[in-house]
C-alpha cells in the first residue's frame, strides 16, 4: 500500500495539466501531452533465467529487458517498412544482397556513461547474435563481417545473398545491442550483465528480488527527447493465474499483459470501474493454433484424411467458445494480420462434416460396426489453457466423423520430448508464434530435413520437395516482390496439401487501469520500450 | 538430558541411509519423467536450431550418463556443495537460503495457529462431548478440513483483499518500500495474515478433532472417575486431567504435520505469490532441475527429521514413560 501512496504522490507532483484531458479516449496519440513521473506496477508471470535479449530473443525476456536494452529498430504501425528507428536511424541493402549498411544514432550513451558506437553493434552481431542467439543463428547464418568505417556506421557483409526484407522484419527481434566494453573478453553466456543488464534504453535496471519483483528506474540521459515518462517500472512476480486479476482489482498493480488475466475472467474484469481490457499492441505477436500431424502414420500420410480432418473442425466455434471471441479463424499458414505476406486467395476449409465423412470413405477408411474408422493419439500442448481446451474440442469433433481419439496430456518438457524428439504422437495441438517473416517462423513447420529434437519445427516427417525449393529460394531472393510471391505460393501449397492444419490465430489481451496511458500503441507493445507509457492521476 | 542426547545420536545415524535413499530416489524419479531440463527451457526460448539444443545439453552436463551425473552430484554433496540450479542459473544453496526463511515463517505461524486454536477449540468441544457446542465445532472443522487450501486462499483474497481491502492480495512484503526494522516486520506480518490463515485453518481441524476424541476417551478413564469422586471442580478436571492426557497424541501429530505442511505450502505460496520453498520445488519439477529439486528435498528431509527429533524430545519430557530404552517414533 505504501508503494501506491508514494506513486500517487509523485503523480501529483508531475501531473501538470493532465486532469483536463483524462476524459479523452485513450487510443488517441497524445504522447506529447502525457504527464511525467510515477511508478507503474506490472504483473509478470515468470522470471526468465537471463535478461539478455541478445542471446535469448523471446517474449519472456523482452517483456522486461526491452525497456533496458534496445534493438536497432522497433516495429511501428505506420512506420516506413513497419519500423521505427531506435539505435539505427537508417538502413539500406545493396543490390546484390551481400551487404546492408546501418547508420547509427549519435549522442547515445550506455547506462554506465560510456558512448554507444558502431563497435558495439559489430561486437553484438559477430560475437552474440550470430553464434549464440536462438533466432540470430538462422538470420545471420551467412553474416561474414561487420565493418565499421566510422563510429556511427555499421556495414554488415554476407557470404550469400540475404533478403533485406527478412533483415527488416527481423530487426526488432534479433538486434538487441550489448555494450562491448562489458562483454568483450568475458564468457558472454555467464556475464553478470545478463542478470543485471546495461543498455541504452529509457529505463535502467535497478534490482531484482527473486520471486518478488524487478525494478527499473528512469534513464535521465535517454536520447529520446522528453522520454521516458515514467519514473519507475516494477514487474511484480505473480505466478498464479488468479493473482493478477485480484491484484488489479485491489489496485496493487496497474497493468497485466500477455493475457495474464485469463479469458474467463475478462468479462468480469471489464466491468470493474477503472479497468479496461485491450487487444491492441499484439499485432506483430500473433500465435497460431495448429494441429500438427505425424506423417509417419500411414493413415495421416493420405492427403484426403488430412483434408477430412480440416473439414471436421468448426473454426468459428473454436474462436467463439475456446477463445471467447478473442481470436480469428485461420485460413492458412500466414496470419491475416501480416499484410506483407498474407495470401487472401487461398481457399479455406469450410466446416463440412458430410464432406469429411465422404473423404474418409474415399480414402478407404469406412466406419466399422461400432461407427469408428480408426484411432489416433492426440497430444495437446500444455502451453496455454486454450491449447488444452482445443484438444478437448478436437477429440469430440473428430469423434463425429468416426475417428476415435485418445487424449494424452503431458507437462511442457514431456510434451516437447514426445512430439519434437521422440515423434510419439499421431496428431498434436501446437501454438507456434508468427515472427513477422515466414523465414523465421511458419516455414520451419513444413520444411524437411530438420534434425530430431528441434522444438516447434516439422517433426512430423513431412517432406515436400516443391515446398522445400520455395523455402530455399525465398531465403536468398533479394527482390521483395519476388520473395513475397514465393511465399504466396508457399501458402497455397500448404493449404492444399496440409502438412499441418491451421485453425485459429490469436493475440493476447492487456488489462490496465484507466490511468495508464499510451498502452498498445505499437504492434509489439508489451515487448517494446514503454518510453512513452505514462500515468495520469 | 542424557536421554535427549541418546535420541539425537540415534536419529542422526539412522537418517543417513534415509537421506541417501532420498537423493537416489529423486534423481531416478526425475529421470523417469519424460523430457529434461533443456526440453523444459525450450518453451521459454521459443525455439532454436539443433546446434543450440545440443550446446545447451552439453553445458548443463545432460549429455552425461545418469550414473555419472549421480556420482558427480553425491561427490559434490560430500563437500557440502549442493550444486548449480539449471533452471535459475544460480547456486542451489543461494536459492534455498533465500526461500527457506519465508516458508519457515509461513509454516511456523500456520502450525502455531493450527495447534493453539485447534487444541483450544478441541478442549471446548471435548469438555462436554456430545453437546451442541461439540457438534457445531465438529461439523465446522470437518467442513474446513474438506476445503482445498488453494480454494480457501482464493476466497480469503476475494473477501479480505479485493472486496474489503484489509490485507494485500499477495506478496511477502510491500514492494520496494525501503522499510527496515520493526516496520518491516509488521509489514511482513500483515502480508502473512491471509496465507497463514489459508494454510493454518485447514490443519486446525485435525488438531481439534484429535483433541476432542482424546478427551472423550479420557472422560471414560478411571482416573477421571476418581477425580470426580474426589469432588474436584469440573474446570479443574477438564484442564488438569482430561485435556492434559489428551494432549500427548497432538504433539506426535505436530511432527507429522511438519511434512504435510511443506507440501501444502506449495499451493499457498503460489496463490499468494510468496517466494518460498514450496514454490521453488514446483518450479524445480517443471524445470526438470535435478540438482535444485534434490537440494530442496534434502533440506526438507533434514527439516522433517529435526522437527521429529524435537517432538520426540518434547514427548520424552512430557511423558516419563517414553524414550529411555525403547525408541519411540
Amino acid at each position: 500500500m505504501a508503494g501506491l501512496l508514494i506513486s500517487r504522490r509523485n503523480l501529483l507532483l508531475g501531473a501538470g495539466g493532465v486532469l483536463a484531458t483524462s476524459g479523452l479516449p485513450l487510443h488517441m496519440a497524445w504522447a506529447e501531452e502525457a504527464p511525467r513521473g510515477g511508478r507503474l506496477v506490472v504483473a509478470a508471470d515468470s522470471e526468465p533465467r537471463t535478461l539478455n535479449p541478445a542471446i535469448v530473443a523471446s517474449n519472456g525476456v523482452f517483456f522486461i529487458a526491452s525497456k533496458v536494452i534496445e534493438p536497432l529498430a522497433e516495429a511501428m504501425m505506420d512506420g516506413e517498412g513497419g519500423l521505427a528507428p531506435r539505435l539505427a536511424t537508417s538502413w539500406e541493402g545493396s543490390e546484390d544482397g551481400l551487404s546492408i549498411t546501418f547508420k547509427l544514432r549519435e549522442g547515445v550513451t550506455w547506462h554506465d556513461g560510456a558512448p554507444f558506437t558502431s563497435a558495439d553493434v559489430a561486437f553484438s552481431a559477430m560475437e552474440v547474435w550470430k553464434p549464440l542467439q536462438n533466432l540470430g543463428r538462422v538470420v545471420f547464418a551467412n553474416l561474414d563481417t561487420v565493418e565499421t568505417p566510422d563510429a556511427h556506421t555499421a556495414n554488415f557483409r554476407f557470404s550469400a545473398p540475404t533478403p533485406i526484407q527478412l533483415i527488416r522484419n527481423a530487426l526488432p527481434v534479433v538486434t538487441s545491442v550489448l555494450p562491448k566494453h562489458l562483454y568483450e573478453g568475458t564468457d558472454i553466456a555467464a556475464n553478470p550483465a545478463n542478470k543485471a543488464p546495461v543498455g541504452t534504453g529509457p529505463f535502467k535496471f535497478a534490482e531484482h528480488r527473486p520471486g518478488e519483483y524487478y525494478r527499473l528506474t528512469r534513464n535521465d540521459a535517454y536520447w529520446g527527447e522528453g522520454l521516458p515518462k515514467l519514473d519507475e517500472i516494477i514487474f511484480r512476480v505473480l505466478p498464479d493465474r488468479a493473482a493478477a486479476a485480484s491484484a488489479l482489482e485491489a489496485g496493487e498493480i496497474q497493468l497485466a499483459a500477455f493475457s495474464q488475466v485469463p479469458l474467463v475472467d475478462l468479462e468480469r474484469i471489464a466491468n470493474v470501474p477503472g479497468l479496461k481490457v485491450m487487444t491492441e499492441g499484439y499485432e506483430a505477436l500473433t500465435y497460431q493454433l495448429v494441429v500438427e500431424i505425424n506423417h509417419r502414420n500411414e493413415i495421416l500420410a493420405d492427403r484426403k484424411v488430412r483434408q477430412a480432418l480440416s473439414h471436421a473442425i468448426d473454426r468459428d466455434f473454436v474462436v467463439d467458445t475456446v477463445f471467447l471471441g478473442y481470436a480469428q479463424a485461420a485460413t492458412g499458414p500466414v496470419p491475416q494480420n501480416a499484410p506483407q505476406f498474407y495470401n487472401p486467395d487461398v481457399k479455406p476449409y469450410s466446416f463440412d462434416i458430410e464432406r469429411a465423412n465422404r473423404l474418409l470413405d474415399d480414402a478407404g477408411y469406412p466406419r466399422g460396426e461400432d461407427g469408428k474408422r480408426f484411432s489416433l493419439r492426440l497430444l495437446p500442448a500444455p502451453f496455454f489453457s486454450e491449447t488444452r481446451q482445443f484438444g478437448d474440442y478436437l477429440r469430440q469433433a473428430l469423434g463425429k466423423v468416426g475417428i476415435d481419439v485418445t487424449l494424452v496430456n503431458n507437462d511442457t518438457p514431456a510434451h516437447l520430448k514426445a512430439v519434437y524428439t521422440d515423434h510419439d504422437f499421431d496428431i498434436s495441438v501446437g501454438s507456434p508464434v508468427f515472427r513477422g517473416d515466414p523465414a523465421i517462423s511458419t516455414t520451419i513447420l513444413v520444411q524437411s530435413g530438420i534434425p530430431d529434437g528441434v522444438p516447434f519445427s516439422n517433426q512430423g516427417g513431412y517432406a515436400n520437395a516443391e515446398l522445400d525449393t520455395i523455402i530455399d529460394q525465398a531465403a536468398e531472393t533479394i527482390d521483395t516482390e519476388a520473395r513475397t510471391a514465393l511465399y504466396n505460393d508457399f501458402q497455397r501449397i500448404v493449404v492444399e496439401d496440409l502438412p499441418l492444419i491451421n485453425v485459429a490465430e490469436w493475440g493476447f489481451t492487456t488489462v490496465a487501469r484507466d490511468t495508464v496511458l499510451n498502452v498498445g500503441n505499437n504492434p509489439r507493445w508489451p515487448v517494446s520500450n514503454w518510453a512513452d507509457t505514462a500515468l495520469a492521476s | 538430558m542424557h536421554r535427549a542426547l541418546t535420541l539425537t545420536r540415534r536419529r542422526i545415524v539412522s537418517s543417513i541411509p534415509v537421506l541417501l535413499i532420498v537423493i537416489i530416489g529423486t534423481f531416478l524419479l526425475l529421470e523417469a519423467a519424460p523430457g529434461d531440463a533443456v526440453d523444459a527451457y525450450l518453451l521459454s526460448l521459443g525455439g532454436g536450431d539443433a546446434g543450440l539444443v545440443a550446446e545447451l545439453r552439453q553445458s548443463y552436463g545432460l549429455d552425461q550418463s545418469l550414473v555419472k551425473r549421480l556420482i558427480l552430484y553425491v561427490g559434490a554433496l560430500l563437500r557440502f556443495d549442493l550444486g548449480w540450479s539449471v533452471a535459475f542459473d544460480r547456486p542451489v544453496l543461494d536459492l534455498i537460503a533465500e526461500r527457506l526463511p519465508n516458508t519457515l515463517w509461513l509454516m511456523g505461524a500456520a502450525t502455531a495457529l493450527a495447534f493453539s486454536l485447534g487444541s483450544l477449540l478441541g478442549i471446548v468441544a471435548g469438555a462436554r462431548p456430545g453437546s451442541l457446542t461439540d457438534r457445531a465445532l465438529s461439523i465446522g472443522s470437518l467442513a474446513l478440513y474438506a476445503v482445498p487450501s488453494f480454494w480457501l486462499g482464493l476466497v480469503l483474497v476475494l473477501v479480505f483483499a479485493v472486496a474489503l481491502r484489509w490485507f494485500p492480495t499477495a506478496g511477502i512484503e510491500t514492494i520496494a518500500s525501503g522499510k527496515t526494522g520493526l516496520a518491516r516486520v509488521a509489514d511482513i506480518a500483515w502480508h502473512l495474515v491471509l496465507p497463514v490463515s489459508a494454510l493454518g485453518f485447514i490443519y486446525l481441524a485435525l488438531f481439534l478433532r484429535m483433541m476432542r476424541t482424546g478427551m472423550a476417551e479420557a472422560w471414560r478413564q478411571d482416573f477421571v472417575l476418581f477425580a470426580r469422586a474426589r469432588g474436584l471442580a469440573r474446570r479443574r478436571i477438564v484442564l488438569r486431567h482430561v485435556a492434559r492426557n489428551a494432549l500427548l497424541p497432538l504433539v506426535t501429530m505436530l511432527g507429522l504435520q511438519a511434512a504435510a505442511m511443506l507440501g501444502g505450502s506449495v499451493v499457498v505460496e503460489s496463490v499468494f505469490a510468496i517466494p518460498g520453498f514450496g514454490r521453488l520445488a514446483h518450479e524445480a519439477v517443471s524445470g526438470r532441475d535435478a540438482p535444485l529439486l534434490t537440494g530442496i528435498i534434502i533440506v526438507s528431509a533434514v527439516l522433517v527429521i529435526v522437527v521429529n527429533l524435537l517432538v520426540d524430545i518434547a514427548y520424552a519430557a512430557l511423558d516419563p514413560r517414553v524414550g529411555s530404552g525403547e525408541a519411540s517414533s
